[in-house]
C-alpha cells in the first residue's frame, strides 16, 4: 500500500456558488486515515497549476474519500470541473491526527468556514459527547447544517449576519459558552480548524483560561509529506512542518 | 544496457540524481521509491551549525513552477553524521552531500569532515539566492570562487568535488571555467533563478522574503542553453538541474551535454518520478537502439 495512488472522481457535487464536495474512488488498496489527516489532490494534468493541493478529507466509507472544498484559486477551479470518471493523482493521508480526548475531558469542537471540513470526520467519532460550535459569514456559508444536526445534539451554529443559527462570530458564541459553562472550564478539551484570524483568537481564549486543545494549520506546501521544508510554523519549540508535525498542533505551541 | 556515468572518479548506476532541497535527507522519499536504482542521491544543504530558515511564506506557486525561500534550513553536519548518512549507507546509491557556509573556512571543515566520513560527493553550494550571507556572494565572485574550491579542493582526498553554479550571473561560461580550473570534477546548473510575487488584493509580497528562487518547468529552456553553453567550455562533466520532470526533459539535458541530471521540483509532484525517469531513459535508448547512455550526452544534432 502506498501513500502515493491514483483514483477515479465519482462525484463532485456543489453546494453552494464556492464549496463543492468531491467524492474519489481510489483505484488501489488505500491506508486508512484518521481525523485531522489530509491529501495532496492533483489538480489538473498540465503544468499549471504544478503542485498538488492539501486538503484534510472529510469523509471516509467504504466506497472511497469525500473532501469539501472551497473554490478559491486557480486550483480549486480547476477541480470545480472535475467530473465522474477522471482519473487523478492523490497522496496521502497525511500529518497528523486529533489526538483522543481523556475519559474525563469533554471536547469541544470549533470550526470556522471551510474548517468545518477538517473537524467533521471527529465530529462523527465524538457526536456523543462533543459540543460543537460552526460558524460562518452567512447562510449561504454554512455547509452540511442538516447533516451536522442529525448526528450532533450539542451544536450551535452561527453566522456573522444572523442569516442563520446565533448572530455573532464563533468567537462571541465560544465566549458565552464558556462563561456559561465556567464551572467545567479546565475539563474542556478543544479541537478547532478556520482561518487563522479565528484560531489566534482561540488559542488566546484557551490559553487564558487554561483550557487545553489542539489546532489545525493551513500553510502553502509544495509536496506534503515533509521534504520540501516550505510550510514552516513558528512554534515555541522552533520551526515545525505543518505536513509532518502538523497539521493538528497543541494549541499552546504556536507562535501566532 | 549500459546506463552508468562518471562523474571524475565516482561511477553512477545512471544518470538520475536528486537535487538538493527537493529530497530531503533520503528518508522522506522511501516509501514512494526504491533509493537503490537512484544514480545519487544528493541531501538538502548541510552547514556547520543547524540553520532554523527563513520565516513563512516560505512557498508559493507561479505558472509552470514554484518559487521558495526556505533559507537553508537544516539539522547542521554533527546531526546529519549521527541521525541521517547512517540510514542513507544502508542503500546501493552514491550520497552526495550539498554544503554551505558563510566563509572559506565553514566549507574547508564541513568538506573535511564529511570526505573523512566516507561520502561519495561533495556539492558546493555557491549559489543559494534566500540567505542574506554566504552562498551566493561565492558563487557571482570569480576570484572568491577560486578560492573557495581550491582550499576545499586540498581538504578533500576521496570525495568528489562538484560546484553547483548560480544562473543569476551573466556569463555562466566564465564561472563554469572558473570552477574547473579550480579543481572541481564537475559543475551542476543550474541553483534556482531568483524571482518574486506580489498579491495585488494584500499588496504584500507572496513570499515573507519577498524574493524567492524560481524552479520547476517554467526554468528548464533556461537551464538547458546554459547546460548546453557551459559544456562547450569545460572538460570535466556538467550535471543538468532546471525542471526536469520526466525522461524525455532529462534526456534533452544529456543531449545538450549534461553527463547526468539532478531531479528537483518534480519529486514533490510524484515522489515516484526519479524511479519513473531511470525507466523511461531506458526505454527510449532501448526504441532507439543505443546501448550506453553516455552516447546520449552532447548528442544534440545541429539543425
Amino acid at each position: 500500500m502506498s501513500r502515493y495512488f491514483r483514483a477515479k472522481v465519482t462525484d463532485n457535487l456543489p453546494l453552494n456558488s464556492k464549496t463543492n464536495l468531491l467524492f474519489i474512488e481510489p483505484l488501489e488498496q488505500i491506508i486508512n486515515p484518521v481525523p485531522g489527516q489530509f491529501y495532496m489532490i492533483e489538480t489538473g494534468n498540465s503544468y499549471d497549476p504544478l503542485l498538488k493541493r492539501p486538503f484534510s478529507y472529510f469523509r471516509k466509507t467504504s466506497e472511497g474519500i469525500q473532501f469539501l472544498y472551497a473554490i478559491k484559486g486557480k486550483g480549486t477551479s480547476l477541480m470545480r470541473h472535475f467530473k465522474g470518471g477522471d482519473a487523478i493523482n492523490i497522496i496521502g493521508p497525511l500529518g497528523t491526527c486529533y489526538p483522543k480526548p481523556e475519559k474525563d475531558s469533554i471536547p469541544l469542537i470549533v470550526a470556522g468556514g471551510i474548517g468545518i471540513a477538517s473537524v467533521f470526520p471527529l465530529i462523527e467519532k465524538l457526536s456523543e459527547k462533543a459540543y460543537v460550535l460552526y460558524g460562518a459569514k452567512n447562510k449561504d456559508e454554512i455547509l452540511i447544517p442538516n447533516e451536522l444536526k442529525w448526528i450532533v445534539d450539542k451544536l450551535i451554529i452561527t453566522t456573522d449576519d444572523g442569516s442563520f443559527g446565533e448572530k455573532g462570530t464563533v468567537i462571541d458564541v465560544l465566549n458565552d459558552f464558556l462563561a456559561s459553562h465556567f464551572s467545567l472550564l479546565t475539563s474542556y478539551l478543544i479541537y478547532a480548524c478556520g482561518p487563522k484570524p479565528l484560531l489566534k483568537a482561540i488559542s488566546e481564549i484557551a490559553v487564558d483560561k487554561g483550557i487545553k486543545g489542539y489546532v489545525s494549520l493551513e500553510e502553502n506546501m509544495a509536496c506534503g509529506f515533509g521534504a520540501c521544508l516550505g510550510c514552516a510554523v513558528k512554534t515555541i519549540y522552533g520551526y515545525k512542518r505543518v505536513c509532518k508535525e502538523g497539521p493538528v498542533f497543541p494549541i499552546e505551541e504556536i507562535v501566532w | 544496457m549500459d546506463l552508468t556515468v562518471n562523474i571524475g572518479q565516482l561511477k553512477l548506476k545512471n544518470p538520475v540524481m536528486t537535487a538538493s532541497g527537493t529530497f530531503g535527507y533520503g528518508e522522506e522519499y522511501s516509501e514512494f521509491v526504491d533509493l537503490n536504482m537512484l544514480g545519487a542521491i544528493v541531501v538538502k544543504g548541510i552547514s556547520l551549525k543547524p540553520m532554523d530558515g527563513n520565516p513563512s511564506p516560505r512557498i508559493c506557486e507561479t505558472p509552470c513552477g514554484m518559487l521558495n525561500a526556505i533559507g537553508l534550513q537544516n539539522i547542521g553536519l554533527k546531526r546529519f553524521l549521527k541521525e541521517k548518512l547512517p540510514y542513507l549507507r544502508k542503500f546501493d546509491t552514491k550520497v552526495v552531500v550539498n554544503i554551505l557556509g558563510n566563509t572559506i573556512y565553514e566549507y574547508v571543515k564541513l568538506s573535511k569532515t564529511l570526505d573523512e566520513a566516507g561520502v561519495d560527493g561533495i556539492e558546493l553550494n555557491v549559489s543559494c539566492p534566500n540567505v542574506k550571507k554566504g552562498g551566493i556572494i561565492f558563487g557571482t565572485d570569480k576570484k572568491t570562487l577560486t578560492r573557495l574550491i581550491s582550499k576545499v579542493r586540498q581538504s578533500v582526498k576521496k570525495a568528489i568535488l562538484i560546484t553547483k553554479l548560480s544562473p543569476n550571473v551573466s556569463n555562466i561560461q566564465g564561472f563554469s571555467k572558473v570552477a574547473e580550473d579550480a579543481g572541481s570534477d564537475a559543475v551542476s546548473l543550474i541553483n534556482t533563478i531568483t524571482g518574486m510575487a506580489i498579491d495585488v488584493e494584500t499588496r504584500k509580497p507572496r513570499l515573507a522574503n519577498i524574493t524567492g528562487g524560481l524552479s520547476g518547468p517554467a526554468i528548464k529552456p533556461i537551464a538547458l542553453r546554459m547546460v548546453w553553453e557551459a559544456s562547450k567550455v569545460v572538460k570535466i562533466p556538467v550535471i543538468g538541474i532546471g525542471g526536469i520532470m520526466n525522461a524525455e526533459d532529462a534526456i534533452e539535458f544529456m543531449l545538450a551535454g549534461a553527463t547526468a541530471i539532478e531531479v528537483g521540483t518534480a519529486n514533490f509532484v510524484n515522489p515516484g518520478v526519479t524511479v519513473e525517469i531511470i525507466n523511461g531513459l531506458e526505454a527510449y535508448l532501448r526504441k532507439k537502439d543505443i546501448y550506453d547512455v553516455k552516447k546520449l550526452i552532447g548528442g544534440m544534432y545541429r539543425a
